[in-house]
């Protein structure tokens, strides 16, 4: 096991470690702040932050009610995220996962457990901005405690060249009452391959809202797959799917939601923008067990609609311009 | 004056009608054209067509806008030069802030302008700024961003289709001292109606019937011709266009003209 720990301060951070230590972090300080990041976040005592680089555990900042274990393996880290039952965690916790490298494997095995009436957001940035061959992969563990609620929001960059693996699996529990909100995002730069997969169960009058967010370009390959079951009374769940692909990019969506408890809601909702060459699917399934749940889908994909496009135009825009605000305002 | 836009015998077919049959009107620099006409009658063929949209370009006949052609012009083309349109039923934009949708179309956006074009149609800025133009939004909220965009972008001619649809009696009031406000700071702005007191705002008004405009004159003289001769049809046939179901009165309006 290998965790750093430290006190930090904006003028000190560098100085106090050796050399190369300090040229990691800084280096994937910037690509966390290409991601979207903000660096002055890490170095704040009252926020709870990790920032991982390949297989190297960087920092690690714990505060109250938040505990932080990473463990470094030969190609990724191992991570135990835990916070206390009852902690109301004021600001999200920031994790920075990267790799400078143009080639390589980054393999994430986190496990999180949220204690029974907790409430905490994550703010993820995972940067590849040089990616050339690269495997990003991730095995996640979520036990959300009853009555506790997790956001989770997981920015990507992944460079110009497209040359990477995106690889997440999720396996989620959510607990009486919980709630489990989850974002991912991959909407600037190039998206390469990416592969979603998240299962979700949701126990009596918990919560579970899923987003996926990602723009395809190039030969950029996007699937995502989310299995959300609603297995206790009067649990919620839904599925919120955006995408757009253009040029040769190809955009597959898989969604099952199950209602199998009296009461359970399940809604899945996907738009789709294709242009030139592109490819888009929706397959979402439909599976109630129970006479008194209800599920239901809607799915929009294909151009972009004519009348948003003239409605911008007839400000002035040009038909490429136009496309960008839809697209982008779809992303947002 | 010179007239700011005249269209000269514009036909447009589309799958399965002919929805213009030999348009012509001109309208003038900062005036409030009112164009009435029953449902169906063509009005909203002929903005899709000014705004140059697709689908509505002109068999036959010709746009002139400030003495240019635009005829074959497509529509960022007609909007760079001064027109715009607010839709019947505005699009929807997920993810687009009311404030950014607002200044799209302004030269020199600035948040000044943005909330005068707010409180333009009775919306509170710290309310709508950040409210994105979705679903979230009722039918009236919708329609009185479009009107307020288009104010923002202080065009040269404004074809708004029906802005007083879906919005309270207290909106109608609003807009029409917003669209006489728009003419004031040199805007034309035709306005296309089937509710014929909106022609108090107007300074001229014409009258479109199965495609084609039949009368022009002064707001009072086309609304009173309007009333007369064009409601009894609505009762009687329905929106149009019209089916031959109805015999003898179908015949008759078509052959001769509503109006005529």
């Amino acid at each position: 096991m290998k965790a750093h720990t430290l006190p930090l301060s904006p003028a000190s951070l560098l100085t106090r470690r050796d050399p190369a230590w300090a040229r990691d972090f800084e280096t994937i300080l910037k690509a966390y702040e290409a991601a979207g990041g903000k660096p002055s976040a890490l170095q704040s005592d009252r926020i709870a932050s990790a920032v991982i680089s390949a297989n190297r555990v960087l920092m690690v900042n714990e505060i109250p009610g938040v505990h932080i274990e990473a463990e470094e393996t030969p190609t990724g880290i191992r991570a135990h995220i835990r916070v206390d039952p009852g902690t109301r965690v004021e600001y999200p916790v920031h994790l920075c996962f990267g790799m400078i490298p143009q080639e390589g494997i980054q393999e994430i095995v986190p496990t999180f457990e949220i204690g029974e009436g907790a409430e905490v957001g994550f703010l993820a940035h995972c940067t590849f901005p040089n990616a050339m061959n690269l495997q990003h992969i991730m095995d996640a563990t979520v036990r959300i405690g009853p009555g506790a609620t997790m956001r989770y929001t997981e920015a990507h960059y992944h460079g110009p060249y497209g040359g990477i693996q995106v690889l997440p699996t999720s396996h989620v529990v959510v607990g009486e009452g919980g709630r489990f909100e989850n974002e991912f995002n991959l909407t600037h730069g190039r998206v390469g391959r990416m592969e979603i997969r998240m299962e979700v169960d949701v126990a009596a009058r918990g919560v579970a809202e899923l987003t996926v967010k990602a723009y395809g370009i190039g030969e950029d390959s996007i699937r995502a797959e989310e299995t959300v079951r609603l297995i206790g009374p009067d649990a919620r769940g839904l599925t919120k799917t955006r995408i757009a692909v253009r040029d040769r990019a190809v955009g597959e969506v898989y969604t099952t939601m199950e209602g199998n408890a009296p009461g359970a809601r399940g809604h899945m909702d996907c738009t789709e923008i294709v242009r030139g060459e592109a490819v888009a699917r929706n397959t979402p399934i439909v599976i109630v067990r129970h006479d008194q749940a209800r599920v239901t889908h809607e799915a929009a994909i294909g151009s972009v609609s004519r009348k948003e496009l003239e409605t911008l135009m007839a400000r002035g825009l040009s038909e490429e311009e136009a496309v960008d605000i839809i697209i982008r305002g779809m992303l947002a | 004056m010179n007239p700011l836009l005249v269209v000269e015998n514009v036909h447009v077919h589309r799958p399965g009608a002919e929805v213009l049959r030999g348009v012509n009107l001109t309208i003038y620099p900062a005036e409030v054209h009112v164009l009435l006409g029953l449902n169906g009658s063509g009005k909203s063929s002929l903005a899709y067509t000014l705004m140059g949209c697709a689908g509505y370009r002109p068999a036959q006949g010709r746009i002139l806008f400030d003495g240019e052609d635009i005829t074959d012009l497509p529509v960022p083309e007609r909007a760079r030069r001064g027109i715009t349109l607010a839709w019947q039923e505005p699009a929807r934009f997920e993810g687009l802030r009311t404030g950014d949708y607002i200044a799209l179309g302004m030269r020199e956006p600035t948040l000044a302008r943005v909330e005068e074009a707010l409180r333009a149609v009775a919306l509170a800025s710290a309310a709508y700024l950040g409210r994105p133009v979705d679903q979230t939004l009722s039918g009236g909220e919708r329609k009185r961003i479009e009107l307020a965009a288009v104010y923002a972008m202080r065009p040269r001619l404004a074809i708004l289709d029906e802005p007083d649809s879906g919005i309270d009696v207290l909106g109608v009031e609003e807009i029409t001292g917003l669209i006489r406000q728009m003419a004031a700071e040199g805007t034309a702005v035709l306005l296309i109606t089937h509710r014929d007191e909106m022609a108090d705002a107007a300074d001229r008004a014409s009258l479109m019937c199965g495609g084609t405009v039949v009368k022009t004159g002064s707001p009072d003289e086309v609304r009173a011709y309007f009333a007369q001769r064009c409601r009894p049809h609505e009762e009687t046939l329905g929106a149009q266009p019209w089916e031959p179901v109805n015999g003898d009165v179908y015949k008759e309006v078509v052959t001769r003209g509503v109006c005529e």
